[in-house]
């Protein structure tokens, strides 16, 4: 069997309580799906986080993702945005060797991907950059030549473009945000000592 | 009203119906047990092991058909209940654990006793929960118990540290539950129905296959409508035994690795196949990829996640086989399918030897089994471990209502016979319980044993003794040329065993004496054990190798002399 393997963009509304994180990448592990990036970051709405997971794998393997993601009960929403009209972004900071001689064109360079010198060194440029992947690529592919002494990725968030969105906006009884809020964490301030 | 975090768990035990509690004590559920003489409703029961008490909950919830409940203290408690937990995931129990942990403050510590409990049980069950604030205690029993019982039931676990059960809170019964995360599934999408609608009334070789769901969904008397008005003929997997009585005219029985060979046949030449409940797992199916290529396959199921899992699926249903089922049938034309099923009867009659028991003096597992099943009532229970003697009890045993079966399907654990018997035999304290137990799966949980002397449970085990691990042995004599490596088993004298801890213990040699053995052990008012020592290496057939197709399924090599046609 030789699916074609497809990137996928699967965007997940989830509880924001300890734990959450471990059991979507348990998920991932134990279904043997593979994550390319995982992005998590709180939303508009109190209480929720949404996740935003690239995984490579043939399509009926990303129904299957889907549908697992959702059984989770910390899990309130799940969709695919591949192939939709979304904004697709991630950001990465590149670390590049450049002597003062070479800066010019590796700020030209810069320019031409729109992207930014955000620290400047003797001997380095940090490069931040917002991009989608393929322009991201090429970037890269540009920098090789200079020598690219560190790089880090957020990995890949994305939006649904016009009126659409992938958002949930279902508050809770004040009660039951306390409740899921507090659930799984360690209150504030000192704790009695309790031996076992 | 203002209590402690321990009287809030009780009194929330008493709020989601939990009246019997299998547990073990611990230093960090110390403050719980303190509180319990206060609570005298929920009835603790003190297993030897936590997980016979887990098992123990798990055949409770299944003989009741409502929530069990198991209780262990942290560290090695938690991890003793581990295999029971997972088997109640795979067979979709209800069940409610819940473990003491250390307190907070020593949380990620490395403490005494402390072992990441809910990181451990996460991929184990349907969801779990460590509580830090005794003010969320009852809010989060009553949360589980919801999701343990509703959509596709399952195990759900509650982590409570020392010192929230220390912790005074308000008790605060939640008038409703709601979890945003968690939708119940609807009315099924008519089209869908239309579309299956359509597929039934064109098909000429249809047929079912029941699973675990329809007993689960409570849903047996509406998949008996549907066969009747429909005319398709019932395959069974194993856990969906006793959703059909085994004696109606369109119950074929099990399919899959050890089913009938007239069943796998129909799974294999049917035109259109329709799962209701079932989650079309390798056992029952076999190799997947060629699965019966000519079937179009609806599937019925609460779980849209076991849609489309292991089979192309031409028509998935959404929703609750009690309410989908009558749709179905007032969806489809009334049928019979006689051609059909004259053909699968044919099947059947032409190799009738495929499951015969042998005929000869020797005393045979099958045999064993098959008067134990004669001498059942409508209240019997049966509860088996896993092997030889499981699959036995399944072809021979003629089930004929639900839940009648408890065995351990999914995650095949052996070692549950014992404590899930004594589970059943709680929830059903006047029934008869038998236990059918291999003599391997015994020695892993008999400490129960002493939990049912404790509480007079008057379960009868029948240990079905051929000296071997019976279904290893099978394997090694087929499939690794009779390379027989671990697999012969010594054991203790059982009825002296069962006499050291005070149980009515007997020992059959002779076929001569099944009957009277069981006689006996049916009418002693306490446990009984009885020790069937039966041939060595009987096998069990039909078989479909590991890996191979239903349509692969393999009969006896030598047919032997049916003296008894199993049916």
């Amino acid at each position: 069997m030789s699916a074609e393997l497809r990137k996928h963009t699967v965007v997940a509304l989830v509880e924001d309580r300890p734990g959450v994180l471990n059991r979507v990448a348990s998920l991932f592990r134990r279904r043997g799906f593979n994550i390319d990036s995982l992005a998590v970051g709180t939303t508009e709405e109190p209480g929720i986080s949404r996740m935003t997971i690239v995984v490579a794998s043939e399509n009926g393997i990303v129904d299957q993702v889907q549908k697992q993601l959702a059984k989770l009960i910390d899990v309130i929403e799940v969709a695919d945005l591949t192939g939709e009209d979304a904004v697709i972004r991630e950001l990465a900071l590149i670390k590049v060797a450049c002597t003062t001689e070479q800066r010019r064109e590796v700020l030209d360079l810069v320019d031409i991907f729109r992207a930014r010198a955000v620290d400047v060194a003797p001997g380095s440029l940090i490069i931040q950059i917002v991009a989608e992947e393929r322009q991201f690529n090429s970037l890269i592919e540009n920098l090789e030549p200079y020598g690219i002494l560190e790089m880090t990725r957020t990995g890949r968030i994305a939006m649904l473009r016009g009126d659409q969105t992938t958002a949930v906006h279902d508050p809770e009884s004040e009660e039951l945000q306390r409740f899921r809020h507090s659930s799984g964490r360690r209150p504030a301030g000192e704790l009695p000592y309790v031996s076992d | 009203m203002r209590m402690s975090g321990a009287d809030i768990v009780l009194e929330s035990l008493k709020r989601v119906g939990i009246d019997t509690v299998f547990g073990y004590p611990g230093g960090v559920v110390l403050p719980l047990y303190d509180r319990w003489p206060a609570h005298p409703e929920v009835r603790h029961i003190l297993v030897r092991h936590e997980q016979g008490g887990g098992h123990a909950a798990d055949g409770y919830a299944r003989a009741a058909g409502r929530l069990g409940c198991a209780l262990a203290t942290s560290g090695p408690g938690a991890t003793n209940l581990v295999t029971a937990v997972q088997n109640a995931m795979m067979d979709s129990v209800p069940t409610l654990f819940v473990t003491g942990n250390v307190a907070r403050n020593l949380i990620g510590r490395d403490g005494f006793q402390e072992a990441d409990a809910t990181g451990i049980l996460t991929p184990c069950v349907k969801h779990n929960y460590l509580v830090m604030h005794a003010e969320n205690l009852a809010h989060t029993f009553a949360e589980a118990a919801y999701l343990a019982t509703t959509g596709r039931p399952g195990p759900v676990h509650i982590d409570i540290p020392k010192d929230v059960f220390i912790d005074e809170a308000e008790f605060v019964w939640p008038e409703e539950v709601s979890v945003r995360g968690y939708d119940l599934p609807g009315a099924a999408d008519e089209a869908d129905i239309a579309r299956a609608a359509e597929l039934i009334d064109a098909a000429e070789r249809p047929l079912i296959i029941a699973g675990h769901g329809v007993i689960l969904g409570e849903a047996c008397e509406e998949l008996r409508q549907f066969a009747e008005h429909t005319g398709v003929p019932v395959l069974n997997t194993l856990l969906g035994l006793g959703s059909i009585p085994r004696t109606h005219v369109l119950s074929y029985g099990m399919m899959g690795m050890h089913g009938s060979y007239e069943a796998n046949m129909a799974a294999s030449n049917a035109d259109l196949v329709i799962g209701i409940g079932n989650r079309m797992d390798d056992r029952a199916i076999g190799r997947f990829n060629d699965f019966n290529h000519h079937a179009k396959l609806i599937h019925v199921d609460i779980d849209a996640g076991e849609h489309g899992k292991n089979l192309p699926t031409a028509v998935p249903i959404l929703g609750h086989v009690k309410d989908v089922l009558p749709q179905l049938r007032d969806a489809t034309r009334q049928r019979s399918h006689l051609d059909w099923i004259r053909w699968i009867d044919e099947v059947r009659d032409d190799h009738s030897h495929s499951m015969a028991i042998p005929s000869g003096p020797q005393m045979t597992s099958q045999g064993v089994i098959k008067r134990i099943s004669e001498r059942c009532d409508d209240e019997t229970v049966i509860v088996t471990g896993v092997g030889q003697h499981q699959m036995w009890a399944a072809q021979h045993m003629r089930f004929s209502y639900p839940n009648q079966l408890i065995t351990s399907g999914g995650l095949g654990t052996m070692g549950f016979e014992v404590p899930a018997a004594m589970g059943a035999q709680v929830a059903k304290p006047d029934a008869l319980v038998w236990s059918i137990c291999g003599d391997g799966g015994f020695q892993m949980t008999l400490q129960e044993l002493a939990t049912m002397v404790d509480e007079n449970l008057p379960v009868k085990m029948a240990i079905i003794n051929n000296g071997y691990l019976g279904m290893v042995r099978q394997w090694q004599e087929l499939f690794y040329e009779d390379n027989y490596v671990a697999v012969a088993i010594s054991q203790p004298d059982f009825v002296k065993l069962g006499e050291a801890y005070g149980i009515k213990a007997l020992r059959v040699t002779d076929a001569d004496k099944i009957d009277g053995a069981i006689a006996e052990a049916n009418d002693h008012d306490g446990p009984v054990l009885v020790d069937f020592q039966v041939e060595a290496e009987g096998n069990v057939w039909p078989m479909v190798p590991a890996g191979s197709a239903l349509s692969e399924t393999v009969e006896a090599p030598r047919p032997e002399t049916p003296s008894e046609v199993a049916r």
